[in-house]
């Protein structure tokens, strides 16, 4: 293969490719996708780090669309600007529209299928470990302090018991950490001055 | 025509669902009100079903399908572009502003709250999956929970392997098994 001229500028096409095999081996969406994301974007091509990947999760979830196209649009833009974006937008998309035509096209009783349905029990157990190791790695990116400890379970509180719904736990999220930071600045400032 | 239609139809849907895959449910639903010729509620149980089982995002996968129903291949293609279109032009608005303003103490701030509430988010959208995986309603499920602490230690272990063959694993131990539902 003939190497670009341009070493330091990733092409388009690797990201389509990159974010298709990303795509094509993501079982259930948006948060599934984490310990994919984690080998492909931050360890090998190292587009991103793990705090970036977070704070792109932060802002999918509060922004119109789906979470892993989101993610994608922003590490394609981060990359390559607007083109890059749709590039690693398409590379998403893509493994899903071949599969999902192939099978509307063939067959409809796909998932009765009792070896289907089995072999799909044991993916979602292997993907839930993959899963739990990326939350362990995020975890040590968030969760720096007691603030950001008591956040964290304030909000695990109000969704798991309060219901409360995403867009608003966002919104809190935001406000918390504005305000534990003001809090902390005045405290600092008081202090020095004393 | 019934290709701008649908364009549209996903335009929205993706300009509106807020929250990821299972957000465009209702929207699917209201849609087979709207357009009986197109889905119908008893192809979005389908959907939801099918999605659950292949790879890529819920929401992609609802749109081909729908798309794929409605005028074939590129009914398919026009949905999922259509559905894709506001995320990406809202995305790349947001991105163009916080490479101006990352350095903002308001902006910096607001991600130093926002990160763990993102990682509670993460927690309470994965816990569906477990519960599904691990539990079956009235006891833990043995054999997954030691596949499970078996899979997460070697995983942790073993970081050269490629994530795809825990997935083949995965869905060979499923079978050979016989992993219920």
């Amino acid at each position: 293969m003939k190497k670009d001229i341009n070493n330091d500028k990733t092409s388009l096409f690797k990201l389509f490719r990159t974010f298709a095999s990303i795509g094509v081996i993501t079982f259930g969406g948006g948060y599934a996708m984490l310990p994919f994301l984690e080998r492909e974007v931050v360890q090998k091509n190292k587009w991103a780090d793990d705090t970036e990947i977070l704070d792109y999760y932060s802002l999918s979830q509060c922004t119109p669309g789906i979470i892993a196209v989101n993610v994608s649009t922003f590490i394609g833009y981060k990359e390559r600007g607007v083109k890059g974006a749709i590039a690693a937008t398409l590379g998403m998309v893509f493994p899903s529209l071949v599969i999902i035509t192939a099978i509307a096209a063939v067959l409809t009783n796909f998932q009765d299928n009792q070896y289907v349905s089995m072999a799909f029990s044991g993916i979602r157990v292997t993907v839930c470990a993959m899963i739990t190791n990326s939350i362990i790695k995020l975890s040590k990116k968030s969760i720096v302090d007691k603030t950001t400890i008591a956040i964290f379970i304030a909000i695990l509180i109000s969704l798991f018991l309060l219901k409360v719904s995403t867009i608003l736990v966002v919104l809190i999220g935001i406000v918390l950490g504005l305000l534990t930071s003001a809090l902390k600045k005045i405290s600092k400032t008081n202090g020095g001055n004393s | 025509m019934l290709y701008l239609l649908l364009y549209w139809e996903f335009f929205k849907i993706g300009l509106f669902a807020i929250g990821g895959g299972l957000a465009t449910i209702p929207f699917l639903y209201q849609m087979s009100v709207n357009f009986p010729t197109w889905i119908t509620s008893a192809d979005v149980a389908d959907m939801i079903a099918i999605s659950q089982s292949t790879p890529g995002p819920m929401g992609i996968n609802m749109a081909t399908y729908t798309g794929f129903k409605t005028i074939g291949i590129f009914g398919g293609l026009t949905a999922t572009i259509g559905l894709v279109t506001p995320s990406v032009i809202i995305i790349v608005i947001i991105a163009k502003f916080l490479t101006h303003f990352d350095k903002q103490w308001y902006v910096k701030n607001s991600f130093y709250g926002l990160r763990p509430t993102v990682l509670a988010l993460i927690c309470f959208a994965v816990s569906n999956i477990f519960v599904l995986s691990l539990y079956n309603g009235s006891s833990i499920r043995i054999t997954e929970s030691v596949i499970f602490i078996i899979v997460f230690f070697l995983y942790r272990k073993l970081k050269k392997i490629h994530p795809v063959v825990w997935i083949v694993i995965g869905a060979i131990l499923g079978i050979v098994l016989k992993l219920p539902t």
